[in-house]
């Protein structure tokens, strides 16, 4: 796996006249996971998309080497396409041919993406992040709509990740079972604090 | 990088050409081309030198109205289903994302256009020497048209009633390929296809930039 790397300095995000949250510093190096919990609203989907370079923080700034995977609440799969189409899609795109095998999705491949339920879609982004070959995955609620079994495959999957020296960012109010998870909690109108 | 645009090219191809998820495909602007050329003898009577006369000029505008009819399932489908951000998390400019997505338009509309111009001339009584300066005219004009297009989508996506104002944006922009692409069909107008061809150009040149800087503005 490539060197990777994910720091923030003090950075800010401001959504229309509010400030959601300021202050917010981390760094994190390969084999290291981030839990960001906190209340709706708080500016966590925010955070990812700074995160990820889709929005400019409103003060800070944001470093990162090594490329980035996102899953989020948009799928970018194709709906029409039957999964193994709307998946190799990407795989042309990223230039790998590589499966995801773990999560259960082989019995899914001929249907169409728009049948598949909740937890299926969540299953199938997590797929297109993995394949991805990306070392740094920032994840956005990854286990909302999966059931006790696939949670627990979605986060060996990521403890996986990070045995291979990757980096993993989840943004979730679920706890997670994750060793040596460092959590920032974003309250609502305050500053953060860090906990270790 | 070239792997990616190809990827992508191919996907915008077949989503443009065949049409899926709330999209038309190419088929509806084509019907919608030839059905102005139907209907116009009915309106204005059979007439034959009349019809010579001012065909050539509907069928510019058909084929404006046309370019118009799919704006609103360009790139506004992409953007909301996160296509654009995990382009943007791989690198890839959006100058170079819409640039593709032109050409990828361009061949879903613009040649669809070319290969039904024959029929609308047929039905408007053009005869042979007034069909090939419409083919030069669309080969010409339709690139532009599509730039249009494309910029307006990415101008308007998100935007509540983005479809109804696209359309309402694309027009003005449009009048110069209007203007030059009939005229060159008046006696002596063949000046105007050069005229077409550079507005066409300046339209496609200015496509990537303006599209990109909008999509990267409709995510803060």
């Amino acid at each position: 796996m490539q060197e990777c790397r994910l720091s923030a300095t003090e950075i800010a995000c401001r959504r229309g006249d509010r400030i959601l949250f300021r202050g917010l510093s981390f760094a994190l190096g390969p084999g290291d996971a981030l839990q960001l919990s906190g209340p709706n609203g708080t500016g966590k989907s925010s955070l990812m998309r700074i995160l990820a370079g889709l929005l400019r923080p409103y003060a800070g700034q944001v470093e990162h080497e090594g490329r980035v995977a996102l899953t989020d609440e948009r799928l970018a799969l194709d709906l029409h396409l039957p999964l193994e189409k709307a998946l190799a899609f990407w795989g042309r795109v990223d230039g790998v041919v590589e499966r995801v095998s773990a999560l259960g999705l082989d019995d899914l491949l001929d249907v169409p993406v728009r049948y598949l339920s909740t937890g299926q879609k969540k299953r199938a982004a997590l797929a297109r992040v993995a394949a991805s070959g990306a070392p740094v995955w920032l994840l956005d609620e990854p286990l909302n709509g999966l059931d006790a079994n696939w949670s627990g495959v979605a986060q060996g999957m990521v403890e996986a990740h990070r045995a291979r020296g990757g980096i993993v960012v989840v943004a979730s109010h679920l706890p997670l079972a994750l060793a040596g998870l460092c959590a920032i909690a974003i309250e609502a109108h305050a500053p953060v604090d860090m906990l270790p | 990088m070239i792997r990616a645009l190809w990827a992508i090219f191919v996907r915008d191809v077949v989503l443009l050409t065949r049409g899926a998820q709330g999209r038309g495909g190419a088929v509806l602007p084509l019907l919608f081309f030839v059905a102005v050329a139907i209907l116009f003898p009915f309106a204005i009577g059979p007439d034959s030198r009349m019809l010579a006369r001012t065909g050539a000029g509907v069928i510019w505008v058909a084929a404006l109205l046309a370019a118009i009819l799919p704006i609103d399932r360009l790139v506004e489908p992409d953007i909301e289903g996160g296509f654009f951000d995990q382009w943007a998390l791989r690198g890839i400019a959006e100058e170079a994302l819409i640039a593709v997505r032109v050409v990828a338009h361009w061949l879903s509309f613009g040649v669809p256009l070319m290969l039904a111009a024959p029929i609308s001339a047929g039905l408007l009584s053009l005869d042979g020497a007034q069909l090939v300066t419409v083919e030069l005219g669309l080969l010409f004009g339709t690139p532009g048209l599509a730039a249009i297009g494309v910029t307006i989508a990415a101008l308007t996506a998100g935007l509540r009633g983005g479809a109804a104002l696209g359309g309402l944006l694309a027009i003005p922009l449009a009048v110069p390929l209007l203007i030059f692409g009939a005229g060159s069909l008046q006696p002596g107008g063949e000046g105007g296809l050069l005229l077409l061809a550079a507005a066409s150009l300046a339209a496609l040149a200015i496509a990537p930039f303006a599209g990109g800087a909008a999509i990267r503005a409709g995510r803060e």
